[in-house]
């Protein structure tokens, strides 16, 4: 714990210890059943960044949205400067003084900086909107953000995001906030960007704001912070002073978590194979670079990493959908250019995508029909016959242990777990033998998820090369053999099997000296 | 990979009936029924024609009215594909008339041209159908648009042609797949060959969409082309062919309105609309994803029927446009509230 350093001198809290500006108590939230906030406190005092930290699902957008009105609690008080509220919507909440940055902005492209600003409450002379004095109200906004060099006639598309996102602060000033809400501001901001927002949050600190801040870079967090609350798994695990706690510590508090959830166990070393797959210097301008990987038959090699990292970008390289423009890929030793999904399922190569819905499955179709998608895409046209002769779907749906009412059903009508099975029944249709699974059991119940592991772990098992990205550190530790961690665009680092969960935080995060000095 | 189709072990997972296999048989049966209302609304209105007409309802009588609702019925054979795909083909109209102009222009009344015109003719539509294909999928604009300017296009060109009336005579060896049929068929008389031409033509658009890889893909293409590509499916290609069958299926519909209509410069006026009622009457989603080209044309014969209705009621021509544009309004809307419903 002595090991830990400060980057920076976090400014002198204006009114560190008075009274909260904003509190909320016992916030509860549940959708469809399932709860996603039980019984949350958190309150922001006056002058203080408050951040907020946890995994993915952890519960810290919800509870923003809570706070910031775009979702009304299932239980729990929210009290603004001591008295209690109740927003009925987001607007309500902004007039009352508290606004929320997303991390997609509510702008309009084609307007100008000054009318989205304004947008709804134009200052209007002689029945006409007063754009001269809009602008002139935008222009001492921008001011005391210290952007005096964003025009206030530019339009907001012109600007870049950085830029777009000061504009966001300015119209949430201009309601008056009192409190203001920002969700992983930082995320697509350049390092210097990143600095001249921290500049701003500090001058509106200065100004009294409470500023609750959402971010899993730690570093941010200890830059900026005065104290965080970390939630886990829809709970609070605790507030800290941020000056009282090291990296390693907030890291357990993120993770640290019983594995309830039982996984097949491991390819033992005389199961693996030749490598199947090997890219080896694979970029994709703006997005990837540096990639080196390979997978063998008989494994499967996880792929962890936070969002924003690369894992999804890496997946649809492989498998064509935003090729690679640099580098190599081989499959089973040749050199294989792969251009477009076809290319690579004539590679035998199978895709899971993350959203199957929009991206795996025709929804309004059979589950026959989908079960057959890819296979029927490499037969001929004008015939009726499957390539690779016969194929029985019934024994497809039986090896996936699909659920369904008959085979004619359509999949929109199936559970999310069982519509994953019909996606990994179009890549056995195929007889993929290179299967890349992006969030293979995101929004899945969790006895079919069980069986969507057992299922992954029995592919492998009969020779399957296995690449499975998953953002949940429990799948990815129970299902991978080996795994490669993914920070800004590249492979930051390996691990063999069952890596703990604050390794592959610290790899994620870039705190890797932390990681190396324990 | 011979390891990899050995099923998952079953030892700890209990013996349970996962899916009921169907046969083909019900899944036929089944897919008719779902979109049965189109089947009883024809019947409806067959019989509504019986009652109102004066010398009752002879087998000729109703071999007269598919007669002429061939040409629709074979338009919305060719456009289910297009609509099931996604995408709209308004220039079909535009190109029976450019077919009935065009056959008069190259032959001017020789019979020795009449087989090398139909030949041009179909080189011609599959061409229109290529350029509505790539146009739509390549340059990404949209096939409503792309099709109503490849109509414009042809009817400029068909005008510009023909000075606004059109020249030539059509040879009688070319009027004949439209007029004409074999003599002497008990009970019905004369078999029209453009009834012929229907069934098998029909045929085939139903067995190229229900029964070949082609066909299923789209479905495909039109319920999630994203899904779809991202499964191998050539997109691009599925639909270019879509819009070619859907010409070509336009180009077989103008000469056999060429025969029994002759040679006008109006002659395909309205068919795109007719085309797409059509296929919306027989429970198409406009959209893509579903259809039948069985309910197409269902929907089609209906349509037809539906306007010799009118006219045995006396009622006015004119109100042919008010009664289409009251069944695309309503067909639609009663897709879509049934869909809600089930979804």
């Amino acid at each position: 714990m002595t090991e830990q350093q400060l980057p920076g001198d976090p400014p002198e809290p204006a009114t560190s210890a008075g009274p909260p500006l904003l509190e909320v108590t016992g916030i509860s939230k549940s959708f469809f059943g399932v709860t996603v906030l039980a019984d949350v406190d958190l309150d922001v005092r006056a002058g203080e960044v408050h951040a907020v930290l946890g995994e993915n699902g952890a519960g810290k957008s919800t509870l923003m949205k809570v706070v910031a009105a775009a979702h009304q609690p299932d239980a729990g008080t929210i009290r603004l400067g001591g008295e209690e509220v109740t927003f009925s919507h987001p607007r309500d909440a902004q007039l009352k003084g508290v606004s929320i940055i997303y991390q997609e902005f509510n702008l309009l492209p084609d307007r100008t900086v000054a009318q989205n600003i304004f947008l709804g409450r134009e200052p209007v002379r002689a029945g006409v909107v007063d754009s001269r004095r809009m602008e002139a109200d935008t222009r001492r906004l921008l001011a005391a953000l210290g952007a005096s060099n964003i025009p206030p006639d530019r339009l907001v598309r012109e600007l870049s995001v950085a830029q777009q996102q000061t504009v966001e602060i300015s119209k949430a000033l201009s309601y008056e906030a009192r409190v203001l809400v920002m969700d992983e501001p930082t995320a697509a901001l350049s390092p210097h960007e990143t600095e001249a927002l921290f500049e701003r949050v500090r001058r509106l600190q200065e100004q009294g704001l409470g500023i609750l801040y959402i971010s899993h870079r730690l570093k941010e967090i200890f830059e900026l912070a005065q104290r965080v609350t970390v939630l886990k798994d829809g709970r609070r695990v605790g507030t800290v002073e941020a000056s009282a706690v090291t990296t390693r510590e907030l890291v357990r508090m993120m993770v640290g978590r019983d594995l309830a959830h039982y996984y097949p166990p491991h390819a033992s070393p005389d199961e693996l194979g030749e490598v199947r797959l090997r890219v080896r210097g694979g970029g994709v301008p703006g997005l990837l670079h540096d990639i080196d990987l390979e997978v063998r038959a008989g494994e499967i090699v996880g792929v962890a990493g936070l969002a924003g990292s690369g894992r999804t970008e890496l997946a649809q390289a492989l498998f064509g959908v935003r090729p690679f423009g640099s580098g190599r890929v081989e499959v089973d030793g040749r050199a294989v250019d792969l251009r477009t999904p076809r290319a690579a399922l004539r590679q035998r190569m199978g895709f899971v995508t993350e959203d199957r819905k929009a991206e795996g499955l025709v929804l309004p179709l059979a589950v026959r029909d989908n079960g057959l998608l890819a296979l029927r895409a490499l037969g001929r046209w004008l015939s009726g016959r499957l390539p690779g002769g016969p194929l029985r779907v019934t024994d497809l749906m039986k090896r996936v242990d699909l659920r369904a009412a008959s085979l004619d059903q359509e999949v929109r009508y199936l559970s999310g777990g069982n519509q994953q099975k019909v996606v990994l029944a179009k890549w056995l249709a195929t007889n993929a033998s290179i299967l890349i699974f992006d969030e293979p059991t995101r929004g899945i119940d969790v006895g079919a998820k069980a069986g969507i592991h057992e299922l992954m772990r029995e592919l492998a098992r009969a020779g399957a090369a296995i690449l499975m990205i998953s953002s949940e550190l429990p799948e990815v530790i129970g299902m991978s053999d080996r795994m490669l961690v993914m920070r800004g665009g590249t492979i930051a680092g390996r691990l063999p099997a069952d890596p703990t969960e604050d390794r592959i935080m610290l790899l994620a995060t870039g705190e890797r000296d932390l990681g190396e000095a324990a | 990979m011979s390891a990899s189709t050995t099923a998952p072990s079953q030892a700890d997972v209990p013996e349970t009936p996962v899916v009921k296999p169907s046969s083909r048989a019900r899944r036929a049966g089944r897919g008719l029924l779902g979109s049965a209302p189109i089947f009883l609304i024809l019947l409806v209105v067959l019989v509504a024609i019986a009652v109102r007409n004066p010398q009752g309802a002879s087998p000729e009588y109703y071999l007269a009215l598919l007669k002429r609702a061939a040409p629709l019925m074979l338009l919305a054979a060719g456009q289910i594909f297009v609509i099931v795909s996604g995408e709209f083909d308004l220039s079909v109209g535009a190109l029976i008339t450019a077919v009935v102009v065009g056959a008069a222009v190259i032959t001017d009344g020789d019979p020795s041209l009449s087989y090398p015109a139909i030949g041009g003719l179909l080189v011609a539509g599959v061409a229109v159908g290529a350029i509505n294909g790539v146009a739509t999928t390549r340059l990404r604009v949209p096939s409503f648009l792309v099709t109503l300017g490849m109509a414009l296009v042809i009817s400029g060109g068909v005008l510009y042609n023909t000075g606004g009336a059109p020249s030539g005579t059509l040879p009688q060896n070319l009027r004949f797949f439209g007029r004409e049929g074999i003599e002497g068929v008990p009970v019905i008389g004369e078999l029209p060959y453009s009834v012929i031409v229907l069934v098998v033509l029909g045929s085939v658009c139903f067995w190229l969409m229900h029964r070949t890889n082609f066909g299923r893909q789209i479905f495909a293409v039109g319920g999630n082309a994203r899904a779809a590509a991202l499964s191998g499916t050539r997109v691009h290609a599925v639909k270019t062919l879509a819009f070619v069958i859907s010409a070509v299926s336009a180009v077989v519909a103008g000469i056999l309105v060429a025969g029994f209509g002759g040679l006008s410069n109006d002659a395909g006026a309205g068919y795109e609309f007719q085309a797409i009622s059509a296929v919306v009457l027989g429970g198409a989603v406009l959209g893509g994803g579903r259809g039948s080209v069985l309910t197409a044309m269902a929907g089609a014969l209906t349509l037809e029927a539906l306007f010799t209705l009118l006219n045995l009621l006396r009622l006015p021509v004119e109100l042919r446009f008010t009664v289409q544009g009251v069944i695309i309004i309503a067909a639609v809307a009663y897709a879509s509230v049934r869909l809600r419903a089930s979804a």
